[in-house]
């Protein structure tokens, strides 16, 4: 079985965004999408911070130290682009007019639940962010992780046993193995990405049950 | 003649007392009133409640106010970074209190207090821990969380120009939480790049009118 690596899995969520979109990018593997969508499709990217119309990172000696992404990068701005304050950007996020978010997560449970700002560690340094609202504000929740822990067990699970996030939110699960989708009746495969990966296998490592084909 | 241009940040922070709520902007570095941290640090006040996104970076601004020990009690969403460690420390060590806010319920909040609104249900958060103890509504069909509005006694912020009635503009993301806070707190403090003559900022292009700033002081960067 050859599994996707990170870039892979952004090229593949990439492919899902359409032209026109709205979206919103996590950190970590999610902000590799900006640069997996494809050549000549308009896509407007928000970052939290303040921006629609994010471009890519500047070329060294060009940063602005007043301009920078989510994750605190240096940034660009594509024409088109505009700036606001913090109430606003969350109103876009809150209010329903972000088309899709991408969130890394530790855990999905088949209702769509998400974790994935801490680790439940009573010592750990807690830190939220925007987390919680692209959860229950976007219109789409897509999640990018590994499907397996490093000990092998399943990412996507019954019930979420790390601290949750939102609650029923996220749409689509891409991991490194599978891309599957979150529906009321239950998970359904929407593809096998990894190389060599049979439908029986990919269902004993994710322990909880996938649909193969739409219910009828 | 309204003039609202302090001659320093010291002079602008004199009156701080202990035990006030100090409204912070800035998202990381960008929009980090500094000058005016470093005032504060100096002016002394002690048993500070901090505002901001974050709770400082490396050891200057709002980590040295934290590793001076003058703040009490910090609002923010993501205190962990990878040079968070004087608030780290102070936070393990039990000598700091800490409200984690979600950022959107955070800027939320703020916006509520400088609107004068009494509470607000919001669906971020619902069903989770930062929800614990907090009374929920069910809307229609979704489910709400109240919050309560933060106003502060002062905010530090920093914008690109300003008149002197305290018309402001700012640049790039260095916006972020400087025009909600400006409006949440009874005095606003605005460390500014430049002031210009009154009626040279277009008022079409004016972000926070200055009803909103009190005092303003020129960074000579």
């Amino acid at each position: 079985m050859r599994k996707l690596d990170r870039k892979q899995i952004a090229a593949r969520v990439a492919r899902d965004i359409p032209e026109g979109a709205v979206v919103n990018l996590g950190i970590g593997l999610p902000t590799l999408v900006a640069g997996q969508i494809p050549p000549g499709r308009e896509v407007v990217i928000h970052s939290e911070n303040g921006v629609l119309g994010l471009g890519p990172r500047p070329a060294p000696g060009s940063e602005d130290e007043d301009l920078i992404d989510a994750g605190k990068n240096p940034a660009t701005v594509l024409p088109g682009a505009s700036y606001f304050h913090h109430a606003d950007s969350f109103a876009m996020i809150r209010g329903g007019h972000i088309d899709i978010c991408v969130l890394g997560a530790f855990q999905v449970s088949v209702a769509g639940d998400i974790a994935n700002w801490h680790t439940g560690e009573a010592d750990a340094i807690p830190a939220v962010g925007g987390a919680m609202d692209l959860a229950a504000g976007a219109k789409q929740v897509f999640v990018t992780m590994e499907h397996l822990t490093k000990q092998g067990e399943s990412k996507i699970v019954q019930r979420c046993t790390y601290p949750l996030t939102g609650l029923r939110c996220v749409t689509r699960i891409y991991t490194d193995l599978a891309v599957i989708d979150v529906r009321p009746e239950g998970l359904q495969l929407v593809e096998i990405v990894a190389e060599g990966l049979a439908f029986e296998e990919l269902q004993r490592l994710t322990g909880v049950p996938l649909r193969l084909r739409a219910a009828a | 003649m309204i003039d609202k241009l302090v001659a320093s940040p010291a002079a602008a922070l004199a009156d701080v007392p202990d035990g006030a709520t100090v409204l912070i902007g800035g998202f990381g570095n960008a929009g980090m009133p500094a000058a005016l941290i470093d005032a504060l640090i100096a002016q002394g006040a002690r048993d500070l409640t901090i505002v901001n996104n974050n709770a400082g970076n490396a050891d200057s601004g709002l980590a040295a106010l934290i590793a001076a020990k003058r703040v009490r009690r910090i609002l923010c969403s993501f205190p962990r970074q990878t040079d968070s460690w004087h608030f780290d420390r102070a936070w393990r060590a039990g000598q700091l209190e800490l409200e984690l806010v979600p950022q959107g319920t955070l800027a939320e909040r703020i916006r509520a207090g400088g609107a004068g609104i009494g509470a607000f249900y919001t669906p971020t958060a619902f069903g989770t821990r930062l929800a614990e103890g907090k009374e929920t509504r069910r809307i229609g069909s979704r489910d709400y969380v109240l919050e309560y509005p933060i106003r502060g006694d002062y905010a530090l912020i920093r914008a690109d120009r300003a008149d002197r009635w305290g018309n402001l503009t700012y640049r790039k993301t260095a916006r972020n939480f400087a025009p909600i806070m400006a409006q949440a707190a009874r005095c606003t403090v605005a460390q500014v790049r430049e002031t210009v003559a009154l009626g040279e900022i277009d008022p079409e292009h004016v972000v926070t009118p200055g009803i909103f700033v009190q005092r303003v002081v020129r960074m000579d960067a």
